[in-house]
């Protein structure tokens, strides 16, 4: 990770390790996010989300390493003199004063003039003209969180910090929310960092991703170049789906020639992500062409397989194709190429190479697959 | 049901009487709990409207406890017998202080229990429950003997000090109550909108204890007015009310302490009324 040339106020985590008595939490972060970008850490649940937050907010002290705000170290510094505001996961609103008060809260602590139209116009901008005189209890849990986010971003802070702000809307009003944020933060120019469990969510919103995994950044950058380019098994299988094949290099030249159980493929050299032999070749259901036996084969990797079930969702019909070997992969056809294949019917599976990525086959192929969502 | 009549209708009036006890069950079952309820308001609320109607009773000699005449005299003249405003005058004012003093005590012992972790925490806790738990008459006693071997001359002051400390108790597990329900991230997210410590604990933190503390302050009036026992012990010869009225009850009540105890039911209500009315303004203002 870049981490010697820091500019302006880019937000730095330096080995930054939140021990719970025995518990590691949160382990050796190094992280540079910098000034004005959309950032979101992404990862399930338990993996140290909220504990980044809070160290950065200044709610919890770190066990060791350093949080910087450009040049300056504000490990230790009190959570009201940090340039940085926080939408709490659980909103923590005050009960006891109304709407108004609760947005304005920040702003009179710092004796800032013209609160009311201040106010006024960030209830608008969350769509909650109207409740300025209304009580917390008296909101719905969706209209209480876009409190949340008002009373954060009326202070205009260096670094605004979300954890999980759009959890408790609905598809729509979470849709709307998530242009309305983006939009915000290009205008205004803070940074965010944007915690949440939903990878589209992650996708749509972040310039950059960190994808966490128990305590440690398994991979960041783009979302594209997450997507397209994983790094581990883990951020292959919890940024969307993946199948994963288990193959031996058997060649390597300008690109590797690697073998799956008897089908010689080809995997891109800047795709893999590993010097071993041993590889976990990877690739996504929507990169895979699926014809039947008899037809000619559109890509150069190719496996042969049988369909074992098909459903068809509207956008896409996606396949499950069992192999020679007993795998299951899985295809989404797009329902425009239409091949015709059905349950029972000998197929052959064949995709680009260059949408062909490898890892290293040291790491559990399951790891980060989806368990429908347990919680939000 | 049509189909059920039409088809029995020979057999309605049988049908009739089972239907009757069942409306009946009804009616009893849907009114069981205000019947209940009433009995049970009835049962607390009978010997305050005797203290009421005996206040404006003039009794024909002091040992009778009959209403023999309707008078609006007691009212008119309270302080008419013996020394009894002198003593509510006491009374008043040791309640009023021992009400400080414990509610200022209690209420930092609870943010100590509750909010810091110290050694002895779990002590200290359990230490608290032992004056509500030990017999007033040994605290009483024990108390009188440890003034006594002081040499601290007994009155006012030791009456005080008595109430202060089993006031205490009361008052730190009111406002426990209330501050371990209160949601820490809400003062964290306080300190988040740049307010200092003090701030928080001014604009968060004693604005949502507040009514733990105010039903602890009035818990420990109530106690300090009433309390006989521990007094009794440790009073030498200054008067609080109720032992005034324990004095008086040998040789007959004067009307005159229901008077006083009519109005300290009357202060009571009215506090309860107004800050009922508050309440239902701020509803309506916020609906
Ligand atoms: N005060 C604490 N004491 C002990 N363990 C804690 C404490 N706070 C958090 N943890 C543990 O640290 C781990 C990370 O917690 P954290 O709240 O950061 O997770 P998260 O990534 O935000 O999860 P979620 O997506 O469910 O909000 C969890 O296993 C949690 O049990
Ligand atoms: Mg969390």
């Amino acid at each position: 990770m870049a981490q010697a040339e820091s500019v302006g106020g880019d937000l730095q985590l330096v080995h930054l390790t939140k021990m719970f008595a025995t518990f590691t939490a949160v382990d050796d972060l190094n992280l540079v996010i910098p000034k004005g970008s959309f950032f979101a850490l992404l990862g399930p649940s338990g993996c140290g989300k909220t504990t980044t937050l809070r160290m950065v907010a200044g709610l919890e002290e770190p066990t060791s390493g350093q949080i910087m705000i450009g040049e300056k170290d504000i490990s230790f510094e009190r959570p009201y003199r940090r340039p940085v505001n926080t939408v709490f996961q659980s909103y923590a609103l005050f009960p006891h004063l109304d709407i108004f008060e609760n947005v304005a809260f920040g702003l009179r602590r710092r004796k800032v003039k013209e609160v009311k139209s201040q106010v006024e116009a960030i209830l608008s901008l969350v769509e909650l003209d109207g409740f300025a005189r209304r009580m917390p209890a008296q909101l719905s849990g969706g209209q209480q969180q876009r409190v949340a986010l008002a009373r954060a971003l009326i202070n205009k802070p260096e670094v605004l910090l979300l954890d999980e702000p759009l959890g408790a809307l609905d598809l729509k009003l979470r849709r709307q929310m998530q242009i309305e944020l983006k939009r915000i933060q290009v205008e205004v120019g803070i940074t965010f960092v944007h915690v949440t469990h939903d990878q589209e969510e992650a996708m749509t919103m972040a310039d950059t991703i960190a994808v966490m995994n128990g305590g440690k950044v398994e991979q960041m950058g783009s979302p594209t170049e997450l997507y397209e380019n994983p790094r581990t098994t883990f951020v292959a299988n919890f940024l969307g789906q993946s199948n994963l094949i288990s193959g031996k290099v058997f060649e390597r030249s300008d690109d590797l020639g690697v073998e799956l159980y008897g089908n010689r493929i080809r995997v891109p050299r800047s795709r893999t992500s590993s010097n071993s032999d041993s590889l976990w070749v990877g690739v996504r259901p929507e990169k895979i062409n699926i014809t039947l036996a008899d037809r000619p084969i559109p890509a150069a990797n190719v496996i042969p397989g049988v369909v074992t079930d098909a459903s068809y969702i509207g956008v896409s019909t996606q396949y499950l194709v069992k192999t020679a070997w007993s795998e299951e992969l899985m295809v989404f056809e797009q329902n425009l190429l239409n091949s015709g294949a059905r349950p029972g019917d000998s197929v052959n599976l064949s995709w680009d190479p260059a949408h062909t990525f490898a890892l290293d086959a040291n790491q559990d192929v399951d790891a980060g697959v989806e368990v429908p969502e347990a919680d939000s | 049901m049509p189909t059920a009549t039409s088809t029995r209708s020979p057999s309605q009036p049988v049908l009739k009487t089972p239907s009757q006890i069942h409306r009946a069950r009804v009616w009893f079952r849907s009114h069981l709990i205000l019947l209940v309820g009433i009995v049970v308001l009835g049962y607390m609320f009978l010997p305050v409207f005797v203290v009421v109607a005996l206040s404006f009773n003039e009794p024909k000699s002091r040992l009778t406890y009959t209403f023999d005449k309707f008078t609006f005299n007691n009212w008119l003249h309270p302080c008419q017998v013996g020394d009894m405003c002198t003593a509510v005058g006491t009374s008043l004012k040791i309640g009023i202080l021992a009400t400080i003093g414990a509610t200022l005590i209690g209420t930092l012992m609870a943010f100590a229990i509750v909010r810091h972790r110290f050694r002895g925490r779990a002590v200290t806790n359990l230490l608290v429950f032992l004056p509500m738990a030990s017999p007033e008459v040994v605290m009483g006693s024990s108390l009188l003997t440890l003034f006594v071997a002081a040499k601290f001359p007994l009155g006012f002051w030791t009456i005080l000090i008595a109430h202060i400390m089993f006031c205490i108790s009361f008052v730190v597990v009111t406002v426990k109550a209330r501050l371990a329900g209160l949601d820490p991230r809400l003062e964290q997210a306080a300190m988040d909108l740049y307010a200092d410590e003090w701030q928080t604990f001014r604009r968060i933190t004693l604005p949502l204890v507040m009514p733990g503390i105010v039903s602890a302050a009035l818990l420990a009036f109530s106690l300090s007015f009433d309390d006989f026992i521990v007094t009794n012990f440790n009073s030498g010869s200054t008067v609080t009310f109720p032992m005034f009225v324990w004095g008086a009850a040998q040789r007959g009540i004067p009307p005159q302490v229901n008077v006083i105890g009519t109005a300290m039911f009357l202060f009571a209500l009215t506090l309860v009324l107004i800050s009922q009315l508050l309440g239902a303004r701020r509803r309506r203002r916020l609906g």
